[in-house]
């Protein structure tokens, strides 16, 4: 049963000609772990079976690069945190290695978040087309850091963000592009029952008993001491169990302590499952979601919130803040909860749990708002149009 | 010689203009400035992005009106412009403007929304291409209608007439191009606005189907 149907692959070709004689690179920080990763594995194959030439690479960083890199990520989101100039120094000084050791020469390079952001510095020499492509929230960010990435965003053709409210006050092009999901994924694909149970079984989940679930990484700004917070609240009330999963990123060096902190919050409980996750888990995620009777994904400050899009596809009922790109894919009460505060969670996981009639409706109308506008095919659609654009000037265009 | 009916199908990239605003007169003075394609975006991105729901919400400033300042009179009132009526986007704008300044006379000082919950102003470029399809007769230009993708439908009804600036949506314009005098007035008829767009895709093969 086709999902999208052959109209909007058609669609896909249509676009992907323009592009023939074009070459684009991708660079992030990790080519394993986090959404970006995820996402661009799943669409290199997709894009050059479109015809285009694209391609990924990394950024190569040592632990004190990847140290201030998320020194300025937790920044970026608001954190009060100082980077200091030596700090400053050595991140371009690893991005000016980068930039001798990378081959920059594509038609088209998409950098992805800030860690390679001064990769740039070579746009004038090489003369190509340079976007850059944010998947963090930028609603608070630290001044400083903020100004100082604003000096290199500035030299690249056009920023792309991922909700209306990241745009910023600056002089390029911006373009608003949503991440996506690939229902054709392990993470996303249909598993049978046979498999949901083994792997609940795995890792010791009473399937009989209802099971709130956060899939995310082990991240101060994914709040999961305030998950355990809410489901310790709740179990007062319902005898539910909670899971608490995750993997880490190459780019993560805060995830272990994250974890242990979690796990000291978790205390003896053993209704608690907290699961590290190794790169690749990927059907294990698909079916702890799948599993679920709610979904929280109780962020302080989110891109997008992919496991959010992930879940809704599940058509589970889903909890969320309603921060970055969340209330993209979440209309309260309509598709899903959205909450400000661990009370909110709380009086609201407490309904869905005891309402699963009123739960199924929400999955069922966010697993269509998510088949309609955060699958692959439309993301790869607004890269293809994004790349034609640094080519093309107006309003309306005919291709 | 009649002219075949070529079908188009259009994609928008969507563009952040960094213009937020969190009251009422500054949202008037932002109308009146935003390029055109920031009018027709909020004003028809709805339309799409929920096409399978609900024909509401009509446009994204009642929305925000409504929910962000809590106004419901008056985001009643933005949400009933009759699109389909006016001319041309300048006329558009200048409807807005000209709600928000009748609103301004008549209350107090402007109520300032909650922080989080400002209106990103927004544009987009629009990309046209051919759909693959063509038509001569009204029973082709039926059965393409059923499989073309919204996208197409959109450009045809919507696009075309606010942002190509064409008298009318290319259905009926062509209509009266084949001597369908009669369905053309009721294509152009049509409010576009009030169905969702597979409701409109099914109201317009039915018309058609009439005459084919």
């Amino acid at each position: 049963m086709p999902i999208v149907g052959k109209h909007v692959i058609d669609e896909l070709h249509l676009l992907a000609d323009r592009l023939q004689s074009k070459t684009i690179l991708n660079i992030n920080s990790t080519l394993v772990g986090g959404g970006v990763a995820e996402i661009l594995t799943r669409m290199m194959p997709l894009m050059k079976l479109l015809g285009v030439e694209a391609s990924w690479n990394a950024i190569r960083g040592d632990d004190r690069f990847f140290d201030i890199t998320k020194r300025i990520h937790n920044a970026l989101h608001g954190v009060p945190i100082t980077i200091n100039g030596d700090d400053m120094e050595y991140f371009l000084h690893i991005n000016r290695t980068a930039c001798r050791e990378l081959d920059l020469g594509a038609d088209i390079v998409l950098v992805h978040d800030p860690q390679p952001v001064a990769l740039v510095e070579m746009r004038n020499v090489l003369g190509n087309k340079w976007a850059w492509r944010c998947h963090i929230d930028f609603t608070e960010p630290q001044p400083a850091t903020i100004d100082f990435l604003i000096s290199y965003i500035e030299k690249y053709d056009c920023a792309v963000f991922s909700a209306p409210a990241f745009a910023m006050n600056i002089s390029i092009p911006q373009v608003l592009i949503s991440p996506s999901i690939d229902p054709l994924s392990n993470k996303n694909k249909e598993i049978s029952p046979g498999n949901i149970d083994a792997i609940l079984g795995r890792f010791n989940i009473d399937k009989d008993r209802p099971i709130v679930t956060q899939i995310s990484r082990f991240d101060y700004l994914k709040d999961p001491v305030g998950v355990i917070e809410v489901y310790r609240r709740v179990k007062r009330h319902i005898d539910c169990q909670l899971v608490l999963a995750g993997g880490g990123a190459t780019d993560d060096p805060e995830g272990m302590k994250v974890l242990d902190e979690v796990k000291t919050a978790a205390a003896d409980d053993q209704d608690v499952h907290v699961i590290y996750l190794p790169p690749g888990s990927d059907l294990e995620i698909n079916a702890l979601q799948r599993a679920s009777s709610v979904v929280l994904q109780k962020s302080l400050k989110e891109g997008f919130g992919l496991t959010v899009a992930e879940a809704l596809w599940k058509a589970k009922p889903v909890i969320a803040s309603a921060v970055g790109g969340i209330p993209l894919q979440i209309a309260h009460k309509y598709s899903g909860i959205l909450t400000h505060s661990i009370d909110g969670t709380v009086h609201y996981l407490k309904q869905l749990l005891n309402e699963p009639a009123y739960a199924r409706r929400l999955g069922v109308n966010g697993r269509s708002h998510i088949k309609n506008n955060f699958l692959i095919t439309r993301h790869i659609r607004e890269y293809l149009l994004l790349f034609i654009s640094l080519y093309e000037k107006g309003d309306v265009i005919h291709l | 010689m009649k002219e075949p009916f070529i079908f188009f199908t259009r994609f928008n990239l969507v563009r952040l203009l960094g213009l937020n605003v969190k009251d009422l007169t500054q949202m008037r003075e932002a109308l009146q400035t935003v390029p055109e394609s920031s009018i027709y975006y909020h004003t028809h991105r709805s339309l799409q992005q929920r096409y399978h729901l609900s024909p509401e919400p009509t446009n994204d400033f009642a929305y925000w009106v409504a929910n962000a300042l809590r106004l419901k009179s008056l985001a009643e009132i933005i949400a009933s412009v009759d699109t389909v009526s006016v001319r041309d986007l300048q006329e558009l704008r200048r409807t807005f403007v000209k709600i928000l300044e009748e609103y301004a006379t008549g209350s107090c000082a402007p109520i300032e929304c909650l922080p989080g919950e400002e209106f990103h102003f927004m544009s987009c470029t629009t990309y046209v291409l051919p759909a693959g399809y063509s038509c001569s007769t009204l029973k082709e230009m039926v059965e393409i209608l059923k499989v073309i993708t919204i996208d197409a439908l959109v450009f045809h009804m919507f696009e075309a007439r606010l942002r190509l600036g064409r008298e009318d949506n290319d259905f009926a314009v062509w209509c009266a191009q084949i001597g369908e005098a009669k369905l053309a007035a009721e294509l152009t008829r049509l409010d576009p606005y009030t169905y969702t767009l597979e409701s409109l895709r099914s109201r317009i093969v039915g018309m058609m189907s009439e005459y084919a």
